[in-house]
């Protein structure tokens, strides 16, 4: 269920159409060979309902991400899976999250993206970069097996250098554990 | 103070100024009657009683207290409490009154003179067995003012090699990642001191995640690795110019650097598909040649001192061991046998042992065994001690050490596991390399 739109929401959205709007214009004069980015939709999926009537206190919330934006990949489709301790197997758990992110890759073909292998502490540094370019490597390969062209992902390891939880034991360490998908073009 | 300067220098049978250090052995007693020495191989090691009183001269002091605690912290002596020595302001010029010394049960006497002379500083130094009367070394130091510190190590060195039989590690630089902010966000700079942790400078800014600096055969230059969100590079960065260049681009990431022992060569680690396998490259004709290609991890190589053979990480069988092949790549064997998980080999300079760090039952260790695999020792035991490097001697280890959820410090431990000890650094820091001894 998505969460109903506030009016600073609203009219965010309606002053990126113009901005949009604008950028199209300034593009038609020069013509460009490439087309038009996907991003001229938007306006037209700028809702036009009126502000709200001052009828009391408006709740506001951050509004649901626009699809096809890195935002959107990460509340709507899971950014990043985890590994046991020394593998780089992917996981059943990790299996649905990885065809969610073929889907979307398919979905919003002009993405590309950036698989991250990470470790936790409880390896030697050089090790770890080793392990966690294998993990990055498992998630590419599940990716390129669902029909994603490898083109379009590469991959890096940050061993145990950047820790998503700073905290120890096995709860931080098995968040440490992971393989990153951070979009690096394209997305909205 | 001339007069007694002047004394030392006609007493001294030659000069050599060519060097930055100048040291010229004047008188070695070679007594045929049992001399003051340290044994550093007996395990029930009682560290040596040495007197070791302020120098005359400017900075005399401050001399005189770095070689204190340079071989204080060797473990292998034991610097008497200057308020209980008997003489006062001794003249290097004149035999000590030994009876003072031998009251205080002073092993060993050193003492010394500086002088400053047209610019120059000039440290006069003896060594004087207590119990036997008799002189062991004097030599005369003669360098730049600004370099006191360095004639303090090297006549630390001196007084260390005379006693020990063994070569000294004092006149050395470490080379480490230096690390700031909290855990998670941490900013990691290369970083350079002396071994003592005096003059720490950094290398380089925190733009990237440093790691794994190594020193050449020279002291001259490190070889490293740099990460950043899309590129694994490994970079030679020489101390002099400031000059710093990539090995290379490689279809992965690059890692794990080290120098071969003849400097002409750096080992490294390609990944490439997940898989990571050794290159070396000849750094003349900047070719690279391919020393593994199995599936396994084969990552952390490390020359043997005499070049011919290269210890590594590898977990071809299943889980990371140390593995021993011929400098062309043949032959890889096995070497570590026990239960747990064992990574970073480093060859010691002599040759006569790997160090390395095993990971068993929760605790991290850093370990020594001999290139067959035998005579595996742990040395030290914690939550996370990691990636030993060698003093030059093949005496001291130095490796990092981090508490659950604290930053990491640098560390050092013996040989024999017994003289362990955090370094006089007080920054955060990781992966620390020792030079060789300066020139």
């Amino acid at each position: 269920m998505l969460p109903s739109l506030s009016s600073r929401s609203l009219a965010r959205l309606a002053l990126v159409g113009v901005a949009t709007v604008s950028l199209a214009a300034c593009a038609k004069k020069e013509p460009l060979p490439t087309k038009l980015p996907p991003q001229t939709q938007a306006p037209q999926q700028t809702p036009q309902t009126p502000m709200p009537q001052n009828t009391g206190p408006i709740g506001q919330q951050s509004t649901a991400p626009v699809p096809g934006s890195a935002q959107d990949f990460i509340v709507n489709v899971g950014d990043r899976v985890y590994f046991d301790t020394d593998s780089h197997d992917v996981r059943a758990d990790a299996e649905p999250i990885l065809s969610g992110q073929a889907g979307w890759l398919r979905r919003y073909p002009s993405v590309r993206v950036r698989i991250e292998g990470n470790a936790d502490e409880r390896g030697t540094r050089e090790y770890n970069l080793a392990l966690g370019a294998r993990r990055a490597n498992a998630v590419r390969d599940f990716l390129v097996a669902q029909g994603i062209t490898s083109d379009r992902i590469s991959t890096i390891s940050f061993g145990k250098e950047q820790p998503l939880d700073a905290g120890t034991g096995e709860e931080a360490w098995q968040k440490n554990r992971n393989g990153h998908t951070a979009i690096v073009s394209g997305a909205r | 103070m001339t007069k007694t300067a002047i004394a030392i220098r006609s007493r001294l049978a030659a000069l050599l100024l060519a060097c930055m250090c100048v040291a010229t052995a004047m008188v070695v007693a070679n007594p045929a009657r049992a001399e003051v020495q340290v044994n550093i191989n007996r395990a029930d090691l009682k560290p040596l009683p040495i007197a070791i009183p302020a120098f005359g001269g400017q900075q005399g002091a401050e001399i005189a207290q770095v070689v204190q605690a340079n071989l204080q912290r060797s473990g292998l002596f034991l610097p008497l409490d200057p308020a209980s020595f008997i003489e006062k302001d001794l003249n290097a010029a004149v035999q000590p009154r030994f009876a003072d010394w031998k009251t205080i049960n002073a092993q060993a006497l050193v003492n010394g003179q500086v002088t400053i002379e047209g610019g120059r500083i000039r440290v006069d130094f003896r060594l004087w067995d207590v119990f036997q009367e008799q002189q062991l070394l004097g030599l005369q130091f003669t360098s730049s003012p600004e370099n006191w510190r360095r004639v303090a190590h090297k006549i630390s060195d001196a007084v260390y090699e005379r006693l020990t039989g063994e070569k000294g590690y004092f006149d050395t630089r470490v080379v480490f990642v230096a690390e700031s902010g909290a855990r998670g966000a941490v900013t990691k700079r290369l970083a350079i001191m002396d071994q003592d942790g005096a003059n720490p400078s950094y290398l380089t800014g925190g733009d990237s995640i440093v790691m794994t600096p190594r020193f050449s055969p020279t002291s001259q230059e490190i070889t490293y690795m740099a990460l950043k969100p899309d590129s694994a590079t490994v970079y030679l960065f020489n101390l002099q110019s400031g000059r710093r260049e990539s090995l290379g681009t490689f279809p992965g990431m690059a890692f794990a650097p080290r120098f071969s022992p003849d400097g002409g060569r750096v080992i490294f680690s390609v990944e490439r598909a997940g898989n990571s396998d050794l290159f070396v490259m000849n750094l003349s004709s900047r070719s690279s040649s391919r020393l593994t290609s199995d599936p396994g991890i084969d990552t952390s190589g490390s020359f043997s001192p005499d070049g011919t053979k290269i210890a590594f990480n590898s977990d071809r069988s299943g889980s990371p061991h140390i593995y021993v092949m011929g400098a062309d790549g043949s032959a890889p064997r096995r070497i570590s046998n026990g239960g747990g998980r064992y990574t970073t080999p480093v060859w010691s300079p002599t040759g006569e042992y790997i160090a390395f760090t095993k990971q068993e039952g929760g605790q991290f260790h850093i370990g020594v065994m001999k290139p067959d695999g035998t005579d595996e020792r742990l040395l030290t035991s914690s939550y996370l001690d990691e990636g030993p490097t060698w003093a030059p001697n093949g005496r001291v280890l130095m490796f990092s050490r981090e508490t659950p959820g604290g930053a990491p410090k640098l560390w050092s431990v013996d040989v024999t596991g017994r003289i362990l000890q955090p370094m006089p650094y007080p920054g955060a820091g990781s992966d620390p390399a020792w030079s060789p001894l300066l020139n």
